[in-house]
């Protein structure tokens, strides 16, 4: 237990006859892989990590949060980059957190794998024989008895079920019991200790070969396979994911509810799927089975879980052309304000029929601008409430060049800027719409504002490791909770025959008790345990007072205690300041 | 979801009770502490050399504990098998306990109100997470105070945080009646964020223990130092409380960030995202690790594992403040409505 001891100068030295050099480096690597092992080691390593988290807490991180990152960039220009180039918004990816938790688990495995040996070499091992003195222990009680040492002792053993015991002799008739109880402690330890280095490993291999996958599908039936990269808006493969191999399995989304209360907060969001998985799929199925999608609710399948992330509008428009040719457009807005869901994106549109790659640049179509799915009212509109209560949009159409062929990537939720700018697209109307309603363009185009879909975004994310990083957890919480409740105890009795003259003959029985951990609380026991093993007589016994004593400094090393000299490091406490903390719910 | 605002307005009225009944507990508490120093000084003078002469003895931590142990003699404890008349500082104190069970009944009460008034358990947003905390921290200091009595003398510095952290949860973090958003109507809600309610408290006791027993020891190595903690418990009772206290928190704390894992794999699509309420609940877990492994490194128990002990506590209530109402991250209790 107490790794922190320094290696004994003495201790097994190399033969003399290898190199001095050589023996110094060996030297050096040992201490060092003793220093590394070493509790002391193990706590600066833990406050390390503790500390090196800390800013991953106080300052905005890349992973959750990329804009809050970028944010903090343009507000803080100066000590931002410095930050940025030492890793502070990426905390968990740095190489200097790595090297933390890196060295705590090899020193982990370095103190725990010795330490396991020692412990099965121990369970196996007797009970320690009985000290000599047994009054020197921090709880002890003598009586006497009318039965023989044997039966004394038989009796012990009798009531000591469950416990470890070793019965021994002693010259003179004397027999001795040792019980131990509590190895389930350092069992316990030992597999939290374990399960930590498990619950690592599982979560890298989930870093390694997981995958996590965002698409935005429209609520009106439309469809979405797990095919590949390119089916998603954007995708984050683990470190051995290239991509192919997916899973294929398909859904289709039918409808999308979103219900709120008075105040405008969400209430209730569930959507309505119907799903193929990879059998299926490969099989040429027709029937899909039906899932409700809702918040708190994933949809597992294959090794695969699909959650629903969000939602929002798509206003549908349909444009006719002088010429009578309709162009449906539909495409999701994005929520600018998500308390009141007021929207905004660009509808694109291409002329039908116009092969002329420079009048098409001449009439291509943008609706854009705002959309409320509960309108203000009024000429500015606004939204007022996130429910599709009574929707309008605000409108700019925008007529020329879309520069959708300029090579430039461009948002979809936006026009080209500098298309405008340049004026190759100039507006050609602005009016607020609800639906039904008609915006008539000068040329005789009418745009018609159908009606609005919901669209959900769906995020598909997979992790081979998963269960087994909850089994680690679980098995992690329970070795902590045996560590930390079961008591590590020793109980000691010696039998003497007595000597007519000082006990008129009855055996003298003689109780000592130990627990070797930190944690109060044996007094209780071991009070109940020699009240009934050695009852204080009536007549004026030798008698020890079987209530317990304090516990022993957990600092005297329990070798101290294992000589047959018994415990030459322990006192017993002048008083009993501390009643035990029991257990047994007093 | 129906809410019903009057249960709703009730809760309030017996929140506001709670918290009276709270200070006017402290303040008892404090007399008692206050008449104990008074009358204490004869005692406190016997004490001294014992203190000095037994912490020359072999080892401090063993002949501390018998300082201790004859101070505790000669204090007012209720457990001294003949009981001389109460004195007056007793008469104090007891009712000040009286007071806190009545508190802790209506703080008890003002909970169920509320969780029946929102139909659903009643920590969903900070003011009842805080005030949850409290009564699971005033709770535990029952607890205490039914099996080691004679450490009513804490009561007052129990309290203190206790009141502090009310008064904020009634003031700055008062939320109306109201159900939870979707991300938070499942039952992981009952069962996390029970476990995170349940550890908190326990392990406020525990810091105050801790921070106690810093000054505590401070007082026993110079006599002449903080005489005001002379009629506390003796610095090794103090951190044993402490110990047993974070010793049964931590498996808690540990339920309750495995929870938080299981659901956040439900609700937002992975179990571990270092979101900041995420982050800084590792590293409080992470520090009270630290916590129980100096508790077992020779050199480090004593004043070092208690500082470690009171950081942990630090970080306890940084992610309740800062993380909730300025990092905002994807936690829902995030701002106050
Ligand atoms: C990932 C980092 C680690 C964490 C989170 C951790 C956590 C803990 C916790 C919570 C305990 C308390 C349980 C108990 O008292 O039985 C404990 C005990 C212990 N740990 Fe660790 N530990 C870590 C790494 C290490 C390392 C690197 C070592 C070895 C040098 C180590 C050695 C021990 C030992 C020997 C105990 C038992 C102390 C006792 O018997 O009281 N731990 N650890």
């Amino acid at each position: 237990m107490t790794t922190t001891l320094p290696a004994p100068p003495g201790d097994a030295g190399p033969p003399p006859a290898r190199p001095p050099r050589v023996r110094q480096a060996l030297a050096l690597a040992r201490n060092t892989w003793r220093g590394l092992t070493s509790m002391r080691t193990a706590l600066i390593l833990l406050f390390l990590l503790a500390v090196a988290s800390m800013p991953g807490a106080v300052l905005p991180q890349r992973t959750p949060s990329p804009n809050a990152v970028d944010d903090y960039l343009t507000q803080n220009p100066t000590l931002g980059p410095i930050l940025d180039d030492l890793g502070f918004f990426d905390v968990f990816a740095t190489p200097w957190f790595a090297a933390i938790y890196l060295l705590l688990f090899i020193s982990l495995i370095g103190c725990l794998l010795p330490r396991s040996f020692e412990h099965v070499r121990g369970l196996r091992a007797e009970p320690v024989s009985v000290p000599r003195n047994l009054a020197r222990l921090p709880h002890h009680a003598q009586s006497t008895s009318d039965d023989d040492p044997d039966a004394v002792v038989e009796a012990a053993r009798r009531r000591l079920r469950g416990w470890k015991v070793a019965v021994r002799s002693e010259p003179g008739g004397v027999r001795t019991l040792s019980a131990e109880k509590g190895a389930l402690r350092e069992v316990g330890n030992l597999v939290f200790h374990l399960s930590l280095v498990a619950l690592l490993g599982g979560i890298a291999v989930g870093k390694l070969f997981g995958y996590e996958g965002q698409v935005i599908v429209m609520a009106d039936g439309s469809e979405f396979c797990n095919s590949g990269i390119y089916a998603y808006d954007s995708f984050r493969p683990g470190l051995q994911v290239d991509g192919t191999g997916l899973d294929p399995f398909c859904m289709i989304v039918d409808d999308f509810r979103a219900s709120f209360r008075p105040d405008g907060q969400p209430d209730s969001f569930d959507a309505n799927v119907r799903y193929q998985d990879t059998d299926a799929v490969e099989r040429g199925d027709t029937d899909w089975q039906s899932h409700d999608l809702a918040v708190n609710d994933p949809l597992r399948v294959d090794g695969e879980r699909v959650y629903l992330l969000g939602h929002g509008y798509a206003p549908r428009f349909t444009v006719t052309f002088p010429n009578g040719e309709q162009r449906v457009g539909l495409i999701q807005w994005r929520p600018v304000d998500q308390a009141t869901l007021l929207s905004e994106g660009a509808t694109k549109i291409d002329p039908p029929g116009v092969t002329d790659e420079s009048e098409r640049r001449r009439s291509q179509l943008a609706i854009t601008g705002l959309f409320a799915p509960t309108s203000s009212g009024g000429g500015l509109v606004t939204s007022v409430f996130p429910a599709l209560n009574d929707p309008e949009a605000a409108v700019d159409v925008m007529r020329g060049d879309l520069g959708l062929d300029s090579g430039r990537a461009q948002s979809i939720f936006e026009v080209d800027r500098t298309m405008v700018d340049q004026g190759r697209l100039v507006r050609v109307a602005r009016e607020n719409v609800k639906p039904g309603g008609e915006i008539a363009l000068d040329d005789g185009t009418r745009i018609r504002f159908d009606g609005v879909e919901n669209w959900v975004s769906l995020q598909v994310s997979h992790d081979p490791a998963q269960t087994a990083v909850l089994l680690a957890a679980i098995a992690l919480l329970g070795g902590l909770t045996l560590s930390l409740t079961v008591r590590r105890r020793r109980f000691w009795l010696r039998a003497s025959p007595g000597a007519p003259s000082t006990t008129g003959g009855r055996t003298v029985v003689s109780l000592g008790g130990l627990a070797r951990t930190d944690r109060a609380g044996y007094g209780e026991e071991f009070g109940r345990l020699a009240g009934e093993l050695a009852p204080p007589r009536a007549g004026g016994d030798p008698g020890g007072d079987p209530t317990g004593r304090t516990e022993p400094d957990p600092d005297v090393p329990d070798e101290a205690l294992e000589g047959p000299d018994g415990p030459a490091a322990e006192q017993p406490r002048p008083q009993d300041d501390d009643r035990e903390d029991d257990d047994d719910g007093r | 979801m129906v809410v019903d605002a009057a249960l709703g307005q009730f809760g309030d009225l017996l929140f506001e009770s709670a918290l009276a009944v709270y200070v006017l507990a402290m303040i008892l508490h404090a007399v008692e502490h206050a008449l104990l120093r008074r009358t204490g000084v004869e005692q406190e003078e016997a004490r001294v050399p014992v203190a000095a002469a037994a912490t020359a003895g072999t080892g401090a931590g063993l002949s501390r504990e018998g300082a201790a142990a004859a101070a505790d003699l000669g204090s007012h404890d209720t457990s001294t098998p003949t009981r001389p008349p109460r004195t007056k500082a007793e008469r104090f104190g007891r009712t000040g306990v009286s007071l806190t069970v009545l508190g802790f009944g209506l703080h008890l009460a003002m909970l169920v109100v509320r969780g029946l008034a929102a139909q659903r358990v009643p920590w969903g947003n900070m003011y009842e997470f805080t005030a949850a905390i409290c009564l699971v921290a005033v709770g535990a200091w029952l607890v205490v105070l039914r099996r080691r009595p004679e450490l009513r003398r804490l009561g007052a510095f129990v309290l203190l945080p206790v009141v502090v952290l009310m008064f904020l949860a009634g003031t700055v973090l008062y939320t109306q009646t109201a159900p939870v958003v979707p991300a938070l109507r499942s039952y992981w809600l009952a069962i996390h964020v029970s476990a995170a309610v349940i550890a908190s408290g326990i392990l406020l006791l525990a810091g105050v223990a801790s921070l106690l027993y810093l000054l505590r020891r401070v007082h026993e190595n110079d006599p002449t130092r903080l005489t005001w903690t002379a009629r506390l418990p003796s610095a090794d009772v103090l951190d044993r409380v402490a110990y047993r206290a974070t010793a049964i928190a931590f498996p808690v704390w540990t339920f309750a960030v495995i929870t938080g894992a299981i659901w956040a794999e439900a609700a937002w699509g992975r179990y571990w995202g270092w979101d900041p309420k995420e982050t800084t609940a590792f590293v409080a877990w992470i520090v009270y690790a630290c916590y129980l492994h100096a508790r077992s490194t020779a050199g480090w128990r004593g004043p070092r594992a208690a500082v470690i002990n009171v950081v942990g506590f630090a970080v306890m209530v940084f992610n309740l403040f800062f993380v909730n109402l300025v990092v905002t991250g994807l936690h829902s209790y995030a701002g106050v409505g």
